[in-house]
C-alpha cells in the first residue's frame, strides 16, 4: 500500500505528463505482479462494486471525530470530495503498517460486502486507525469506488509499454474487454508471445479529433472518404469461435441487449470484427436519440421495445477478417472486404456505412449542410489510405460536427464542482424566460477559463439569494451563450424539453438578464429538428 | 452600548473614539498588522505595535504619523486603555486590547499561535469579549508541524535542482514568504531569488533582526540569465504570469493553509502545494478562545457560522460580524468585500 500511495503522490504532485508516465514506469517495473494488477485495475478507472453505503462511512467518521452532522456537511462542502473530508478529519497520523496493496484488497476491501455493518465498523475503524496520511486517503477512495487520479488508459497502456518493451497497441488490446486485475493477468499482459486473444476480447477503438481547421487545409480531396457521423452507439460485433460478443464503446459487454444484432452475427464469417454505430433505425431511417435511450440500461426487453425501437448496425469498418487482425491495412482496402464480408451475412441488420461522395472540397461543404436533415451530427472525414489506430490520434480521421444549436440563458442556480473543482461553484443551471418568468432548461459544467469561473465563483458568493444544502439559488444578472447538440421534448422537465450534451459557449457580459432567450426559441428549435 | 461595536468604517470604539483597522479614512486608527485589508492609507493618526511600524511605513508612506508602543504598554486614550499584545501572525501583528470601566475586549486581527521564528510569538490575552477571525474556521484544517513542511520544501527544492529545473515557490508577499525564507535560512542548495514584492519587504524583516536566506532580486539579473537549480519566492499573483518565463524550466509550489485540501491545488494547476498557514487551524482558535476565558465571541472573517454555531452549541454567546477583512487574500475562497457589506 506504501508503494501505491507514493505512485499516486508522484502521479498527483505533478502537471507534467511525461512525470506521470515516469512514476508508473517505475512502478510497474518493481511491483509484485499481485500489487501491479490491482494498480493497472485501479489506474485504468476500474472500481469495485458499492461495498458499503457511504451513509454509513461518513457517520462512523463523524463519531470518530466527535463531530456532529452539520459539521461535517460544512467539512464536506469546502473540501468536495468525501473520501478526503473523512481523510483530513480523522486525527493525523503516519500507517503503522506496510501491507501491499493486493492484500489491502483481498483481505480487507473486498471481504467488506459480506460483513455485517457491524463488522464492517470494526474493520473500517481499524483500517484508519492502522493507515494515514496519503495512504489512509487513497483507501477512503478505493472503498468509495471513485479513485480517479489525471491519468487515462491511454497512460497506464503507455508506461506499461515502456515498462516492458511490448508494443503499446497489444496492451491495450489485451486489456480492452473484462480484464481481470489477478497476478496472472498481469504477467500475461506482459508476455512477448501475442496470440492469446481472449476470443471475447474487442480491439481497442480508433477515434478521431474534431477538426481544427478549415476542411481545405486536408490538401487533395480525393484522397479522403467522408461518411456521415451518427449519433448512436460505438460498438464493436466479433464473432470468433462460433460465438457473438457485441461491446460499446464503454468497454461494456452488450450482446444481451441487441438480440437482432446478435441473431444476425451467426451469419458472420469466423474470425470477424466490425467496428460500427448500433442506431435505431426504421424504415431504412434513424430514430432519435432519444429512442435509442429507452432501450439503454433496460434489462429485459420485453414489450414492444424492440418492434418500437428496432437497431442496426451502420458498420464503417473491417478490424479482423478470417482471423487476421487487418487494422494495419488501408482504409480502402478493408473497406472493400467489409463490403464483402457484410454482404456474406446477408442481413438487413448490418448497414455498410454510406459513403458521400464528393469531388471537390465545395460538394463536400453541400454534403455537410445536409447533415442535420439525415439526423446525422456531421461529417467523418478519413483518408483513404489510413490504417486502423489506437486511441485517439492526429491525421488519419477527422470529424466535422455540424454547428451546435445556441441560445442564450440566464444562470439561476449553482453548485460546487467535486475534485479538482471542489470548493469552486462550477456547476450552473441555466433558464429561459417562459411569460415574464424564468424556467429552468439545462445543466452545464463546462464552457468557461479558470479565470472566469473563478471570477463567478466571487460573484456567485456574493450574490447568493438562498442556499438550499449545496445549491445556491443566484440573482438572475449573467447571461451565457450556451451550445447543445439535440433537442427532444420531455415531460420530465419543467420546461417541456431536453437538450443533449449542453455546453457553455460564451459569457456574454454584454447581454442583460432580459436579453435572453424564450421558452418558444427552444420550441422552434424543436419543431425544426424532428 | 458595548465597547466596540460595527460602525461603517470599520470596529469602533465610541468611548475612547478610535477605530482598529478601519477600511476608510478615520483621525485615529489602532493597527493589528500590516496587510492591505488591515492596515488602509488615508487615516490621520495611526497607532501600532513597535515591531510593526517599519512594515507599517513600508505599506503605508514614510511620513505618515504613526505612534509605535512596546508590547503590552498602556495607552490611554479619552479614558480608555488600549494595549497591543503579539498576534504572533507575521512581524509586529498585534491583538488589540482595549479596557473600560473593568471590561476587557480583545481584538486578534489576524493570528496564529505555532510557533514562527519571524515575530513574536501570540499571547493569550484574557478578556471577557474576544474578537476572533475564522479563515480556517473548519475541522479538516489543522496543521503540519514546520519542521515537516520545510523538510517536504527541501526535499521538492532538491529534486528539482537535480532535474536541472527552478523552484517557484508562491507565497504571500508579507509574511508568509519571509517566513520560508527563514525556514530556509540553513538550507545550501542554491542562490535564492524573489520577486520585487518580496524583496520590498525583506529589508524590513532583516532589520528587526529576523534571520532570512540570502535572497538576490530577480528582475536584477541579465536577460538571459540560467536559474535552474534555484529557489525563487513570488506572491501568487505572480503565477501563471509572463514574469515567470525567464525561469525557464520550473515547479510550482504554493505555501498556503489551503493547500491542505487537494482541489485547491488542484484547480490552480500546481505541481504541489506545502500547508503552511499564519492564520490559526480549527483546533488552535478553540483553544485560544477557551484560553481567553472570553463569554462572548465575535467572529469576524472566513468560514464563520460553522465556529459561531460550534461555540453557541458549547454555551458561548457567539456572534458573526461582517469585516472587511480578508484573512489570506489572493488565495480564495475568502469573501468578496461585496457580501461583506451587506451582510
Amino acid at each position: 500500500m506504501r508503494r501505491f500511495a507514493q505512485l499516486f503522490a508522484a502521479i498527483d504532485e505533478t502537471m507534467r505528463t511525461n512525470e506521470k508516465v515516469d512514476a508508473m514506469v517505475e512502478y510497474f517495473r518493481a511491483a509484485e505482479p499481485a500489487d501491479a494488477a490491482w494498480a493497472v485495475w485501479f489506474l485504468s478507472g476500474g472500481r469495485p462494486k458499492r461495498l458499503i453505503p457511504v451513509r454509513r462511512l461518513a457517520t462512523w467518521a463523524m463519531e470518530e471525530v466527535d463531530i456532529p452532522e452539520w459539521l461535517f456537511a460544512e467539512c464536506y462542502d469546502a473540501v468536495g470530495d468525501l473520501a478526503e473530508t473523512m481523510s483530513l478529519l480523522l486525527p493525523d497520523a503516519p500507517s503503522t503498517t506496510d501491507v501491499p496493496l493486493h492484500r489491502w484488497i483481498a483481505d480487507r476491501l473486498l471481504p467488506l460486502a459480506s460483513k455485517t455493518e457491524e463488522e464492517q465498523r470494526e474493520s473500517i475503524l481499524e483500517s484508519w486507525r492502522e493507515l494515514g496520511g496519503t495512504e489512509r486517503f487513497i483507501w477512503n477512495k478505493l472503498i468509495t469506488g471513485g479513485f480517479r487520479v489525471g491519468v487515462s488508459q491511454q497512460l497506464v497502456v503507455r508506461a506499461l509499454s515502456r515498462a516492458t518493451g511490448v508494443d503499446e497497441g497489444v496492451i491495450a488490446h489485451r486489456l480492452s474487454g473484462t480484464w481481470l486485475p489477478r497476478a496472472e493477468s498481469f504477467t500475461a499482459l506482459l508476455a512477448e508471445e501475442t496470440s492469446d486473444a481472449d476470443v471475447s476480447r474487442p480491439y481497442p477503438f480508433f477515434l478521431a479529433y474534431a477538426l481544427e481547421s478549415d476542411v481545405e487545409a486536408l490538401g487533395d480531396p480525393t484522397a479522403w472518404q467522408a461518411e456521415w457521423k451518427w449519433d448512436g452507439i460505438r460498438a464493436q460485433v466479433i464473432r470468433r469461435n462460433g460465438q457473438t460478443f457485441i461491446w460499446s464503446r464503454g468497454e461494456e459487454l452488450v450482446t444481451d441487449r441487441y438480440p437482432e444484432l446478435a441473431a444476425a452475427a451467426d451469419f458472420l464469417p469466423d474470425g470477424t470484427v466490425l467496428d460500427g454505430e448500433i442506431m435505431p433505425w426504421k424504415d431504412g431511417k434513424p430514430l432519435p436519440f432519444a429512442q435509442l435511450q429507452r432501450r439503454i440500461g433496460r434489462k429485459s426487453l420485453g414489450g414492444s421495445i424492440l418492434s418500437d425501437v428496432p437497431v442496426v448496425l451502420i458498420a464503417y469498418d473491417l478490424l479482423e477478417a478470417g482471423g487476421r487482425d487487418v487494422r494495419g491495412e488501408s482504409l480502402g482496402h478493408r473497406r472493400e472486404m467489409l463490403l464483402a464480408t457484410i454482404g456474406a451475412a446477408r442481413s438487413a441488420a448490418f448497414v455498410p456505412s454510406p459513403v458521400v461522395t464528393f469531388g471537390s472540397w465545395p460538394e463536400a461543404h453541400a454534403a455537410y449542410a445536409e447533415a442535420r436533415e439525415r439526423c446525422a451530427e456531421g461529417l467523418m472525414l478519413k483518408r483513404t489510405d489510413s490504417v486502423y489506430g489506437v486511441g485517439r490520434r492526429k491525421g488519419g480521421w477527422w470529424k466535422w460536427k455540424v454547428q451546435p444549436y445556441t441560445v442564450d440563458a440566464v444562470m439561476i442556480y449553482a453548485q460546487a464542482g467535486h475534485g479538482r473543482r471542489s470548493s469552486l461553484h462550477t456547476d450552473y443551471t441555466f433558464a429561459v424566460w417562459d411569460d415574464g418568468v424564468l424556467v429552468p432548461f439545462a445543466k452545464a459544467y463546462s464552457g468557461l477559463t479558470d479565470a472566469e469561473i473563478r471570477e463567478l465563483d466571487r460573484w456567485i458568493r456574493a450574490n447568493t439569494v438562498e442556499k438550499y444544502g449545496p445549491v445556491r439559488h443566484v440573482k438572475p444578472v449573467h447571461v451565457f451563450e450556451l451550445g447543445f447538440e439535440g433537442i427532444q421534448p420531455s415531460p420530465r422537465h419543467k420546461s417541456g424539453v431536453a437538450v443533449r450534451f449542453p455546453r457553455i459557449l460564451r459569457w456574454r457580459t454584454d447581454k442583460r438578464p432580459e436579453d435572453a432567450d424564450s421558452l418558444a426559441t427552444l420550441r422552434t428549435l424543436l419543431a425544426e429538428g424532428t | 452600548m458595548t465597547l466596540l461595536r460595527l460602525a461603517e468604517r470599520g470596529l469602533y470604539c465610541e468611548a475612547g473614539d478610535f477605530y482598529i483597522d478601519p477600511w476608510q479614512p478615520v483621525e485615529r486608527a489602532v493597527i493589528t498588522h500590516g496587510h492591505g485589508d488591515h492596515a488602509r492609507w488615508g487615516s490621520a493618526r495611526y497607532l501600532s505595535s513597535r515591531e510593526g511600524e517599519a512594515v507599517l511605513r513600508t505599506r503605508l508612506g514614510q511620513n505618515q504619523t504613526i505612534r509605535a508602543v512596546d508590547w503590552g504598554e498602556p495607552v490611554d486614550v479619552n479614558g480608555v486603555r488600549v494595549s497591543l499584545h503579539p498576534a504572533g501572525h507575521i512581524l509586529g501583528s498585534a491583538q488589540i486590547r482595549v479596557e473600560h470601566r473593568g471590561e476587557v475586549w480583545v481584538a486578534s486581527g489576524d493570528y496564529k499561535t505555532e510557533p514562527d521564528p519571524t515575530c513574536t510569538p501570540f499571547e493569550l490575552v484574557r478578556c471577557h469579549t474576544f474578537i476572533t477571525e475564522s479563515t480556517f474556521g473548519l475541522p479538516v484544517y489543522r496543521w503540519t508541524p514546520d519542521s515537516e513542511v520545510f523538510a517536504q520544501i527541501r526535499a521538492w527544492w532538491g529534486a528539482n535542482r537535480e532535474h536541472g529545473r527552478s523552484s517557484v515557490l508562491f507565497g504571500y508577499a508579507l509574511g508568509k514568504a519571509q517566513r520560508l525564507l527563514a525556514g530556509l535560512a540553513d538550507v545550501d542548495l542554491g542562490p535564492v531569488y524573489t520577486h520585487g514584492a518580496v524583496e520590498r519587504l525583506n529589508g524590513d524583516y532583516r532589520r528587526a533582526g529576523v534571520r532570512l536566506a540570502e535572497t538576490r532580486y530577480a528582475s536584477e539579473m541579465p536577460r538571459g540569465h540560467d536559474f535552474a537549480g534555484s529557489l525563487i519566492v513570488a506572491p501568487p499573483s505572480a503565477a501563471g504570469s509572463t514574469w515567470l518565463r525567464r525561469f525557464g524550466n520550473i515547479s510550482t509550489g504554493f505555501a498556503s493553509g489551503w493547500m491542505r485540501v487537494r482541489g485547491n491545488r488542484r484547480r490552480r494547476a500546481l505541481d504541489r502545494g506545502f500547508v503552511l498557514s499564519d492564520h490559526v487551524d480549527w483546533p488552535s482558535i478553540l483553544a485560544a478562545v477557551e484560553g481567553t476565558g472570553a463569554q462572548r465571541v465575535w467572529v469576524t472573517h472566513g468560514t464563520r457560522e460553522p465556529l459561531v454555531r460550534w461555540l453557541t452549541e458549547r454555551g458561548i454567546e457567539a456572534k458573526a460580524v461582517a469585516s472587511q477583512w480578508k484573512g489570506e487574500e489572493d488565495t480564495d475562497p475568502v469573501e468578496v468585500a461585496g457580501e461583506e457589506i451587506s451582510a
